[in-house]
């Protein structure tokens, strides 16, 4: 790490940061302008840029740069564009789809030899799946634009690399894309030299800033720039360029070697490392090259004649430097490519290297194959580098290979020697398992710190998420060791193992990473004395055969004691540095200390005061458990589904569950991504502490706690008593009470084992104990006493039939929790805002319902596999589901009711077609039956039975045609769901133009007034004095009012709805949003995490949004017109409440308190004026009549 | 000109009105009018010690509690570094109040430990105040916790902050001691330059319909100026520290009585709060009628005067009020 020419004056600083921020500080300090949209997994370097503008940080010429949020990635790109046009040092962070849409602009940029430099967190592409995590997709898909492609391998190169690459750029005239592997180099923690802004200034060269500058465009020296051209000349044009790319690489080289003379740290733009005469050679960019690089130098320290070359400048592709790089030696080539390419010869990496050689006629050629690997962050392991460099060895190698899964299809992939370790004896290695509620990963972070920064050891911290946002299980891979460390893959022999949630050891193999002799941290409920008693026979077995020591704390009963919640983090940390021995003991705790009042300080002196106590209690409750010689339990660990479970979801489901998806072929998956509903269902989490438990004498059966969960895990049922005969034991049953439903039973039964425990249902539920008012209708209660008996009340109450769904004369919020959902169980945050909305939109709507869902929070929590709460009816019907993109998803959902309307009418023009055999009284029936309603759809479905009894008689290929179409004569229901992000920002021209059709869909927009899924940028939708990423002292400008957009249409249906207000409110909207026969938006106030407050108030906040005015609740329905009323109904009363009074209980607004209180006292004056107006628009609205429509009327759909 | 002028908590006033800690200490623009209505001193609003520590908390378990646990977002609210959850927005009122208005700024704190009492005391002088009322006032539910521990844990605070500030420090008593005399005497000798008579507090109800506990805080009237009429005129010559009159003033009357049994200075918020704060002015003249009617020549003349020392009738300030409604009674009734 040293710089060895010397040429740096002042010591080295070093810190532990992630890939992110190592990137993200070099760009900050050499940009004036920053045009960012949020995405996954490159959001943390426009976070971090905004808040360190915020705080007023300086680049490189002393002004603070302007961070810009753009509506999406094309604004972005358009607005660097612009800024680069006028003459702006300028950056930008991207991934993925998002990079896809800066393409038009990124040939733009180089066409016009602009220099510029922008850093992505490479990420694979959506296709069949989504996927957030790293690979080569997206920077594959840019490698045409004429952007030089540079890539950093480690935290360490993504910063020095960042500066090689906006020096270089500057010189090149070329734009550069710098990029690193997305997660496994922009999310890992490691210990790094970091570059001082004179490192920088002596790179970044300022005559050739000024240079830059001077081509910027001004009236003081106008030109013109992005003319069209014709044949005649644009040919010649586009080759004039050319010598800028012939230089490139010898000026991105020449600044390799400035950064080895002011750092010591060399790079060249294809390395070879290994043995000097190796014979074969693998050719790899990115975090894999490190990966190649550990194995290749341990074969060759054992005489094996291997090497890599590792590729950092992939664009523009230098043949000459690419060769010189190979040994003489060289006999074969393995090309890895991160990507792939459907159909192609080869992958891009491949191809180019076959090139390169190719087109050197005067070599010797080495045989070349080419194979794919690390896809979505598969990992990359020395075993299966040692696999590809065996197969090198053989005579014949697999061409078109792949590396790291196992493809019994078409056999494309290499066998791998699991067994094959090069983990090194120095390097200390621990693997955490948390869940993300209890701090571990967090801890982990500052453990890292502690230990990079305040020894002389080398650290890396790694973090593996599951796909759920409540109840998310994290896992911890840390290493720490003399040496920089490099090894981006997981921790596979860990000294030091802890688990920190007790349920973890009936779910998964918590010590399969467990090295011989290791330690084994426990966070147990149960005394040391009798903990090994409760361990599976399992986890006993590991323990034993291989002699870990076993220490045990009840971390819970800790936190309980010291006022930390849940929040179990510093204790769990306390007892890792007290018995892993990486650091000694009582200068670890100093050190945790001292950490806890620099990071918590600025919280408060009761955040200070209750984590130190956590660590002095952690102490004296950690135990070391003896262990036994031998194995004494008999109880085994529980299947994590159970037997009955559909094969689909034992073969596959089951193995995801229980963290095995790796070892799943390729022969078990879907080929086109298609996965059937109800699977979450089987996936049983048990993350609730407490549950509720129904008094059925208190409980007055106005369903509110069925409504309001957000994860459908308390429902309510109505049911002929006969059944009860074969209730089992425990059961609760009392009689129904409703004038039209005589003589039934009544059931509110809680889901034990998929319940969060958020307590939104007991907060909600108004009925009382009369004695003691304390004790509502439901109440929480511990879950294991209750757990057993509430599992099987549940499967009876599950059994138990569905009420006639037509039985209702009128749908209101009572009666709808007595319909089924169809949407169960969902991974969202516990309390989550969102997830009623849609539940209730599959109660009402779901066995004939369609989903176009904009990518986000609703489709992490709707479609993130391993299992999706979206199911089935008893007949099999229920939403059928798609996610497409985050910006598209209006015309997504609109083509879906294309299509369903094309199939409609090739049916009802088969109908007529065949009405004279079918009979023409139900063919009319079938072609103009009102389905508005249960009953109408209930009907429709009968006539379609009939229909289709009567179709098998006709032996005609129309018939088929028409049996195959029948069910399009059943109405459907689509519906366009999305969050703001997508609404108001992102998706919103699409949205747009979709509502200016007359068609007959509905939206659904979830409005947290905050990008949720991407962890809480502002939108659009956010309102005036809210901080949020990006509008850090709180947001300037009011929120958009997209239903009054909406409204201006005329012949659109608008609601704005929130269910903690007025519920039946909501189910009326969404209800005549259906019926409406054109475009409909409802827009869904959803309280969320990022809002900052518990949500287990969400109910009575949304009450309070109301009551201010913040919210005001309405429909306006254009059929109102033709009725001589006026369209707007304004469905909430005057304010009564100040905004202020609202504000002051979210933290998203309480922060600018904190930050400035003055310009909070004038956001809540500010805000108060918003209210205040927008409720005397809507009140003057719902009183202004308008004369009714006499031309184009839409006709029913 | 009539000679109001008094001396409270060390600062020469020229009146006894001042503006008690109210909503109307909460604005800039109210606490100017406050002052153009002449008050002779302002008292913030109290910092509440409890209420910053349940919001610090619930600000560090908003923000990290949903923080790292999904790949997608590391965390949900920015965390800017000059992010602080500490008195900041209290302390910036403070001196911004401190910089608008030239009367004497006395803040207010309601601390909960030891450590807080002291530390946020510090702060508050530092900002800028003239002089700190500590309201002591908290409800004992604890049936382990004795009266005497709890005197003993305030004398203890009172010394340790007076000790450590160099501004004046006034103690906002309750009603609700056993023996109020003594404990004012201890306070007074732990440094406590002022007392003030009482504070008065959100008192619980019940709503039958919902069956939950309401906290209610109305208005004050005149009734309530009884009881601390009673108290100022037992206190008053009894301990050197200054005496302040808190609850119930409304009228030029009431501050005269206060003054009469001892108050060095009349607090006045529910009046404010009616009437706006330019009944200070109103209240002010009233005084200065009702002393030249009564051919008072200054308020240093009657300030004590209806005391426990100098009364006519001490034993009425003694005994209970039902012995002396028998009494007269029985009087009535033989002379009927």
């Amino acid at each position: 790490m040293r710089p060895a020419g010397g040429a740096k004056e002042s010591d080295e600083i070093v810190k532990t940061l992630d890939g992110n921020e190592a990137a993200a500080s070099v760009a900050y300090r050499a940009s004036e302008v920053i045009a960012i949209y949020p995405i996954t997994p490159s959001s943390p370097m426009g976070e971090l840029s905004d808040m360190w503008a915020v705080e007023r940080r300086a680049n490189l010429w002393g002004n603070v740069p302007d961070v810009v949020e753009m509506q999406s990635e094309g604004g972005a790109a358009g607005a660097m564009h612009g800024a680069l046009q006028g003459g702006a040092m300028t950056t930008t962070f991207t991934a993925s789809q998002g990079l896809l849409l800066m393409i038009p602009n990124m040939y733009k940029i180089a066409g016009e030899l602009t220099a510029f430099c922008m850093h992505v967190a490479a990420r694979a592409l959506a296709t069949h799946a989504l996927s957030i995590f790293g690979d080569h997709s997206d920077v594959m898909a840019v490698r045409q634009t004429g952007f030089a492609l540079l890539c950093s391998n480690s935290v360490q190169e993504a910063h020095d690399l960042a500066c090689v690459a906006h020096a270089a750029t500057l010189r090149a005239r070329v734009p550069f894309l710098h990029f690193f592997d997305g997660f496994r180099t922009s999310h890992e923690v490691a210990k790094i030299a970091v570059l001082d802004d004179d490192d920088l200034r002596f790179l970044i060269d300022d005559a050739l800033v000024a240079a830059h500058r001077g081509r910027g465009l001004t009236p003081d020296r106008p030109v013109l720039r992005g003319a069209a051209q014709n044949p005649d000349t644009f040919f010649q044009a586009r080759e004039a360029c050319n010598r800028f790319y012939d230089e490139c690489p010898a000026i991105v080289q020449a600044a390799m070697d400035r950064f080895a003379e002011r750092t010591g740290r060399h790079y060249g733009l294809f390395e070879y490392a290994g043995h000097p005469e190796a014979e074969r050679v693998i050719v790899v960019m990115g975090s894999g090259a490190e990966t190649v690089q550990e194995t290749v130098e341990w074969l060759a320290a054992r005489g094996e004649k291997v090497g890599l070359v590792k590729v950092r400048l992939f664009r523009p592709f230098s043949t000459a430097h690419f060769l010189k790089s190979l040994p003489p030696t060289l006999r074969a080539i393995a090309v890895l490519d991160r990507t792939k390419e459907p159909g192609a010869i080869g992958e891009p990496l491949y191809l180019d290297v076959v090139t390169a050689l190719h087109e050197r006629a005067d070599i010797e050629r080495p045989r070349v194959v080419g194979g794919r690997y690390g896809l979505s962050s598969k990992e990359f392991t020395p075993a299966m580098v040692k696999a590809v460099l065996d197969e090198l060895a053989r005579d014949t190698p697999k061409n078109h290979f792949t590396i790291g899964i196992r493809d019994d299809v078409t056999h494309t992939s290499l066998a791998i020697d699991d067994s094959f370790e090069i983990e090194h004896p120095d390097v200390f290695g621990a693997v955490f398992y948390g869940l993300g509620s209890d701090g571990t990963v967090g801890a982990n972070k500052n453990s890292i710190k502690i230990i990079g920064e305040g020894t002389d050891n080398f650290a890396q911290g790694y973090f593996v998420y599951d796909s759920k946002k409540s109840g998310a299980m994290t896992v911890s891979h840390l290493r720490f060791g003399p040496r920089p460390i490099r090894t981006p893959f997981l921790v596979h022999h860990a000294r030091f193992v802890a688990c920190h949630q007790w349920q973890f050891v009936d779910r998964l193999d918590v010590l399969e990473r467990a090295a011989p002799g290791a330690v084994f941290l426990l966070n147990a409920p149960y005394p040391a004395d009798v903990v090994w008693q409760h361990l599976p026979r399992e986890v006993q077995t590991a323990i034993v055969d291989k002699r870990l020591q076993l220490f045990v704390i009840d971390a819970y009963a800790v936190a309980r004691d010291a006022g930390l919640g849940v929040r179990i983090n510093t204790i769990m940390q306390t007892c890792f540095f007290a018995i892993s021995g990486v650091m000694p003991r009582d200068e670890a705790i100093a050190e945790i200390k001292a950490a806890i009042e620099k990071t918590y300080g600025k919280r408060g002196p009761a955040v200070v005061k209750q984590n130190f106590a956590a660590v002095d209690r952690a102490l004296e409750h950690l135990h070391q458990v003896e262990v036994p010689a031998a194995v004494s339990a008999t109880r085994l660990r529980p299947p994590l589904v159970p037997s009955d479970a559909p094969d689909f979801v034992q073969r596959l489901t089951a193995v995801m569950l229980a963290d095995k998806g790796d070892a799943l072929p390729v022969s078990a998956f879907p080929v086109d991504g298609t996965w059937p509903l109800g699977t979450a269902r089987w996936e049983k989490r048990n993350l609730a502490a407490e549950i509720p438990i129904w008094d059925l004498d208190t409980c007055i059966q106005c369903n509110q706690c069925a409504l309001v969960c957000p994860h459908a895990a308390i429902r309510a049922k109505v049911y002929d008593p006969a059944h009860l005969s074969s209730a089992p034991h425990g059961f609760r049953s009392t009689a129904y009470r409703a004038p039209d439903h005589k003589d039934l039973a009544y059931t509110i039964q809680v889901a034990p084992e998929d319940c969060t425990g958020c307590y939104l249902c007991v907060e909600v539920c108004p009925a009382k104990n009369k004695s003691n008012p304390r004790r509502k209708a439901i109440n929480m209660e511990p879950q294991p006493d209750h757990r057993d008996v509430e599992r099987e009340s549940y499967r009876f109450f599950l059994e138990l039939p569905e009420i006639d769904r037509t039985a209702f004369t009128r749908l209101d919020a009572k009666s709808t929790q007595l319909l089924e959902p169809l949407f169960e169980y969902s991974g969202a945050c516990a309390g989550c805002g969102e997830t009623p909305y849609v539940k209730l939109l599959t109660q009402l709507f779901g066995d004939r319902l369609l989903i176009a869902n904009a990518t986000g929070c609703s489709s992490i929590y709707g479609g993130n596999l391993p299992t999706t709460p979206y199911t089935t009816n008893r007949d099999g019907r229920g939403p059928a589901w798609s996610n497409s993109l985050f910006e598209d998803n209006a015309e997504f959902g609109f083509g879906m009711r294309l299509a369903v309307d094309a199939q409609r009418t090739h049916a009802l023009a088969l109908l007529k077609q065949l009405a004279s055999r079918i009979g023409e009284s139900i063919v009319d029936e079938l072609a103009s039956a009102d389905q508005h309603g249960e009953a109408g759809v209930c009907a429709q479905r009968e006539r379609v039975r009939v229909l289709r009894d009567r179709l098998a008689a006709i032996d005609t290929p129309p018939a088929r045609t028409l049996d195959a179409l029948a069910d399009y004569l059943v109405r459907k229901s689509v519906w366009l769901v999305g969050g703001d992000g997508w609404a108001y920002d992102i998706g919103y021209g699409g949205l747009d133009h979709v509502m200016s059709q007359n068609r007959d869909v509905n939206v659904l927009v979830l409005d947290t007034e905050v990008y949720s899924n991407t962890g809480g940028q502002q939108s659009k939708a956010t309102p005036r004095g809210a901080a949020a990423k990006f509008a850090t002292a709180g947001k300037e400008i009011g929120k958009k009012d997209l239903g009054l957009e909406m409204m201006s249409y005329g012949h659109v249906y608008v609601a704005r709805v929130a269910f903690g207000a007025r519920v039946n409110q909501v189910v009326q909207a969404l209800a005549e949003a259906d019926a409406y026969p054109g475009p409909s938006i409802v827009i869904a106030y959803s309280p969320c995490v990022a809002h900052g407050y518990d949500l287990r108030y969400g109910v009575s906040q949304q009450q309070l949004a109301v009551d201010s005015g913040v919210w005001p609740l309405y429909r306006f329905d254009p059929r109102r017109i033709e009725e001589g009323k006026p369209p707007l109904a304004l469905d909430s009363a005057a304010p009564k409440r100040p905004v202020r009074d609202y504000m002051r209980n979210e933290m998203r607004f309480r922060m600018v308190a904190k930050i400035d209180p003055k310009r909070y006292a004038a956001m809540v004056a500010a805000a108060q004026e918003d209210a205040t107006k927008r409720v005397a628009i809507y009140q003057q609205l719902a009183g202004l009549s308008v004369p009714p429509t006499t031309t184009g009327k839409k006709e029913d759909a | 000109m009539m000679d109001l002028s008094t001396q409270y908590l060390g600062f020469r006033l020229p009146h006894p009105l001042i503006a008690g800690a109210s909503p109307l200490s909460a604005n800039l623009d109210s606490v100017r009018r406050l002052e153009d209505a002449g008050a002779a001193a302002i008292v913030l609003n109290s910092l509440f010690e409890e209420e910053l520590e349940s919001e610090q908390l619930a600000a560090h378990y908003s923000l990290e509690t949903p923080a790292e646990s999904f790949a997608e977002a590391q965390t949900y609210l920015p965390s800017p570094t000059d992010l602080s959850f500490g008195p900041e927005e209290y302390l910036d009122h403070l001196h911004a109040v401190k910089t608008a208005v030239d009367v004497p700024v006395f803040g207010s704190l309601n601390g909960t430990t030891a450590g807080g009492w002291l530390d946020y005391a510090c702060l508050i002088a530092q900002a800028g105040a003239d002089a700190i009322e500590l309201n002591v006032y908290r409800v004992v539910t604890d049936a382990r916790e004795s009266a005497a521990e709890i005197e003993d844990a305030t004398v203890a605070m009172v010394h340790k902050v007076a000790a450590e500030l160099n501004v004046p420090v006034a103690i906002k008593l309750s009603p609700f001691y056993s023996a109020l005399p003594h404990f004012a005497a201890r306070l007074d000798r732990a440094g406590a330059k002022s007392l003030v008579l009482f504070n008065r507090f959100y008192q619980p109800d019940i709503d039958v319909e919902q069956l939950e506990v309401t906290p209610t805080l109305h208005l004050s009237d005149s009734s309530e100026l009884l009881l601390r009429v009673h108290w100022l005129a037992i206190l008053s010559g009894q301990i050197s520290a200054s005496l302040a009159v808190s609850g119930g003033v409304h009228c030029g009357v009431d501050a005269i009585k206060s003054v009469m049994a001892g108050a060095h200075a009349v607090q006045m918020v529910s009046a404010l709060l009616r009437n706006g704060p330019e009944h200070v002015r109103t209240v002010r003249e009233e005084m200065v009628r009702w002393m030249e009617e009564h051919e008072y020549e200054s308020l240093a003349q009657m300030h004590g005067s209806m005391n426990f020392l100098r009364c006519p009738n001490p034993s009425g300030l003694e005994r209970t009020n039902y012995i002396h409604i028998l009494r007269s009674w029985d009087t009535l009734g033989r002379t009927a």
